[in-house]
């Protein structure tokens, strides 16, 4: 748990401030927000600040929440508590329109009876500027997302990729401060999903604004975020930087979700010295009760393969696979419920006894989460999230 | 692929008898409209019929006038009306559309004759409206009372497919607008309202068409004083001097009439909405 | 405030539209023939309606030919529906055009089109007098376009490849047609069945003029009845059929609410 304050800097900056006087880092704070439908709570006191010009990342499961965040935010949903606030000021009672930011829809929501030209100048249009300055702005927004001369193409006719750079340019075409962008490459094939990524990213530091950026897909969000927040079940996991999510996650639940772990029962003995699988091994975690039942968490890469002398645990290889850069076997720990995922460069025989062992470093302690992995977050065990 | 083709041709097969039939009574029954258009009765063929169209002009301008007026109304009651109840929530929105159906299911004729008893010389609305020191006013037997009677009949058909039209809209389509920064009026008149075009296309033929061309309505409400051209056809044909060839003229041109103004329609559709793909 | 608003149209248009289904219904009862001014309960003209041998006689005649004309649709249209779909886009635009004539004519330039070729018929052969044959005839043409509509879209959905699955899998074609694809477009076939036969119930137009005066289907009869302005069996038989179509409708609204909830909790388990 030692690294876990640095990973909500953020979330802390923000519960020391009551609503009204901000931390001037943040263009959009939600402060306190509750909802729920049909009697069931979607989100529960949640607290965000998003930094100015910071590309941040709602991730995690369907129905966790993160849409409707982005909705209240987008102001298409009245939370039942809390407050948004734009630039420090308070805005739930101000409608989309009044908004200054825009939103990249889900499955794009062009206007089907409008071309290329016309979905782009709509914003525009509305604000009532001239047809010369329109005309500028949206070539200048087409060569943006490189579909130059597409004006007036009919955007039915256009492929999934062509109409998500539409929806894209037309949501910036009225320079807005900050752009939600829900789940926008959810519909498209792999490859151009990869290139869309690296074209959104580029866009976004091209022009400095903020983008908040609703995902489930935890690759998506780890290669394109300055900020990553995982929610499930209304409750923000932890927030923190990619590499920080991925090396340091503060939970099981955010562990299980981003990439794949073992987690496994442990016993922190004292600090920097815990026992799991039948071996005692160092790791490099403080700060735990003597004794102390806790999660641990190995991630498969990092799990490696040594002679049987060598090795704290061992365990009987059950699959093969190969994935091209490496092999993931399935080993079988006896006494351990759950087979451990392993990936080595060097396959190993199905049936072979292998030795693993795991350097200090790559060992991560957590505190014992006793909920299923998926859902039943106990609201008490982040306390973070309850300010 | 030769099975393939031998299977093809053998389910073309079950099309035949639909064809035959489709053929026999709606294709020859057409042709004979045509044809005793342009006939005497003796069987020669000749323009007179359709020169004697010439002494209904008015009863053209009178069915048109009213079916307008009757389609106008309903455009204007039943948009709002479509409108707000797909803006309803699920049971609620399903109970209104069945509401607005149910009515439908009656013969039109004793819908009708519903209204003939409220609006009688000594019906129900001069009774109440005597009761208070008021009239009695003359309702039946008027426009008014014709126009109401094919507004009462038709306006579910005006509603419902306007209803469709509204509730099939993705409502991310309206919340972009917004996003982009237009309000309700906005909303309402760059996307709303030429979304849900080809429902109101849909419902003022469906209301026009009708309307133009009943004749019952014009006999009960209107009391036989005010004839349509439907009456007119009628008369032509099961009247006590039926005259086929100038009803039959009479009707191709009717025909004719509805084709032309659904043609109307239909470009007026098409063009708003494949405006994008012209080049 | 705008939802007030709202409502207060809605209900106000819904009146509209109930009322005089409603003074109808309670007229009904009025032991009286005025039509305005209320003379005590009775039932005399629910009496005196059931004893109406021609009343009873056209209701007769108008469930057996909404009977047979919605048979006969069904299965011509279904047929057509299945068999169009072999065809080339351009044929199947032609035919769609064909099939929709009935639908968007003017009904009287339909009803005189084919009173029109029945007369011709009968004058030279001596063959279909007006009367039950010409208005089973009629109705099955104005009814089964609305069959081929409705079955139409249910072949669309249809995955294509499950009539050559069932057949990969050594089903003959005849089999396979009714083992696989017949139970897929059913839906759409009983959706057409029940409106050809609705359709049929309530024709006036068209049966006007092809019917002849030995066939007299029910919406006639009531055609002959208002033409004679104060009749009260009038208002017995539209509350009657009113509170029928009423019983009706629930009962299948209610049906399908509650295979939509099977169906959503189905869902939800899954």
């Amino acid at each position: 748990m030692s690294d876990a304050t640095n990973n909500t800097l953020l979330q802390e900056g923000a519960s020391e401030n009551t609503a009204g006087t901000v931390n001037s880092e943040a263009i959009i704070s939600l402060r306190n927000i509750s909802i729920s439908f049909d009697g069931e709570n979607v989100l529960q006191n949640l607290n965000l600040d998003i930094a100015n010009g910071s590309f941040v990342t709602l991730l995690g499961p369907s129905g966790c929440g993160k849409t409707t965040t982005l909705r209240i935010i987008g102001g298409f949903v009245d939370p039942d508590n809390g407050d948004v606030l734009f630039n420090g000021q308070r805005i739930n009672d101000l409608p989309p329109h009044k908004r200054q930011l825009n939103t990249v829809f889900q499955r794009y929501a062009l206007f089907p009876h409008m071309n290329v030209y016309d979905n782009i100048a709509f914003g525009m249009k509305i604000q009532k500027k001239s047809a010369a300055e329109i005309r500028e702005k949206v070539t200048e927004m087409l060569r943006l997302v490189s579909l130059e001369g597409f004006e007036k193409r009919n955007v039915n006719t256009l492929s999934g990729g062509q109409q998500q750079r539409v929806a894209i340019a037309r949501a910036l075409a009225n320079d807005p401060k900050v752009l939600l962008l829900d789940e926008p490459l959810g519909a498209l094939d792999l490859k151009l999903r990869k290139d869309m990524q690296v074209e959104l990213k580029q866009i976004q530091s091209k022009l400095g604004i903020t983008f908040v950026y609703v995902t489930h897909d935890q690759e998506e969000a780890l290669s394109m975020s300055d900020v990553i927040v995982v929610m499930n079940h209304g409750v923000i996991q932890q927030i923190g930087s990619p590499t920080d999510i991925y090396n340091e996650p503060e939970n099981g639940f955010v562990a299980d979700f981003i990439g794949e772990s073992n987690i496994v029962d442990g016993i922190m003995h004292a600090d920097r010295d815990v026992s799991f699988c039948g071996a005692r091994m160092e790791c490099v975690d403080t700060g735990f009760a003597p004794d102390e039942q806790v999660d641990v968490v190995v991630r498969p890469e990092d799990v490696v393969v040594v002679p049987l002398d060598q090795a704290s645990f061992s365990g009987t290889v059950l699959s093969t696979t190969f994935k091209g850069v490496h092999y993931e076997m399935i080993v079988e720990i006896p006494d351990q419920d759950e087979d451990w995922l392993i990936q080595s460069t060097v396959a190993q025989p199905v049936g072979e006894v292998v030795g693993m062992t795991v350097a200090p470093e790559n060992i991560h302690i957590m505190k014992k989460y006793t909920g299923d992995y998926a859902s039943d977050i106990d609201f008490e065990e982040f306390p973070e999230a309850a300010e | 692929m030769r099975g393939g083709a031998e299977l093809k041709k053998g389910t073309r097969k079950l099309m035949s008898p639909y064809a035959v039939w489709a053929l026999l009574f709606t294709v020859v029954p057409l042709a004979m409209v045509v044809y005793f258009a342009f006939t005497t009765a003796q069987g020669s063929f000749t323009f007179d019929n359709i020169t004697e169209i010439g002494t209904y002009a008015k009863t053209y301008g009178v069915s048109i006038w009213l079916g307008l007026l009757a389609t106008i109304i309903c455009l204007l009651l039943g948009y709002p009306l479509a409108y707000i109840i797909s803006k309803f929530k699920g049971m609620s929105q399903r109970t209104l559309v069945m509401l607005i159906m149910l009515p439908q299911w009656m013969n039109f004729l004793l819908r009708t004759y519903a209204w003939m008893t409220i609006l009688e010389g000594n019906g129900l609305l001069n009774t109440l409206l005597g009761k208070i020191g008021l009239g009695p006013y003359e309702m039946i037997n008027t426009r008014g009372a014709i126009i109401l009677g094919m507004v009462y009949n038709f306006l579910p058909f005006m509603v419902l497919p306007i209803y469709s039209a509204l509730s099939k809209m993705d409502h991310r389509i309206t919340e972009a607008a917004q996003d982009l920064g237009a309000n309700s009026f906005n909303v309402f008149r760059r996307i709303t309202l030429p979304l849900s075009l080809p429902g109101i296309i849909s419902g003022i033929t469906m209301v026009f068409v009708p309307a133009v061309s009943s004749f019952v309505i014009s006999q009960l409400l209107g009391g036989g004083k005010e004839m349509l051209i439907g009456d007119i056809i009628e008369m032509f044909f099961v009247g006590n001097v039926p005259d086929y060839n100038v009803g039959s003229a009479l009707s191709l041109v009717l025909m004719i009439l509805m084709v032309v103004c659904m043609t109307v329609m239909n470009h007026f559709d098409n063009s708003e909405e494949t405006g994008g793909l012209t080049v | 405030m705008k939802k007030v608003f709202d409502r207060i149209y809605v209900a106000l248009i819904l009146l509209f539209m109930y009322v005089p289904i409603f003074v109808m219904i309670v007229f009904s009862f009025n032991d009286s023939k005025s039509r305005s001014v209320w003379q005590g309960f009775s039932l005399r003209w629910y009496e005196a309606l059931f004893n109406d041998q021609s009343i009873m006689d056209s209701l007769w005649l108008s469930v057996l030919v909404a009977v047979l004309s919605a048979a006969f649709s069904t299965v011509l249209g279904t047929l057509a529906a299945i068999g169009l779909r072999a065809f080339t886009k351009r044929t199947q635009q032609f035919v769609m055009t064909v099939n929709n004539i009935p639908m968007v004519n003017p009904e009287i330039v339909t009803g005189i089109a084919m009173m029109l070729m029945f007369v011709v018929i009968f004058r030279s052969t001596g063959l279909l007098q007006p009367g039950f044959a010409t208005l089973l005839i009629a109705h099955i043409t104005f009814c089964t376009p609305y069959v081929m509509l409705s079955v139409l879209p249910k072949l669309r959905q249809m995955n294509p490849h499950l009539y050559e699955a069932a057949q990969d899998l050594g089903c003959p074609p005849v089999k396979a047609f009714f083992k696989v694809v017949l139970p897929e477009i059913m839906p759409g076939i009983i959706t057409g069945a029940l409106m050809a036969f609705t359709l049929s119930l309530d024709d006036f137009v068209i049966s006007y003029f092809t019917s002849g005066s030995s066939a007299q289907t029910l919406p006639l009869v009531i055609y002959s009845m208002t033409k004679k302005r104060i009749n009260p069996k009038v208002n017995a038989l539209s509350s009657i059929m009113f509170i029928a179509v009423l019983v009706l409708l629930v009962i299948i609204n209610l049906r399908e609410m509650r295979e939509e909830a099977k169906n959503k909790g189905v869902k939800a388990k899954g």
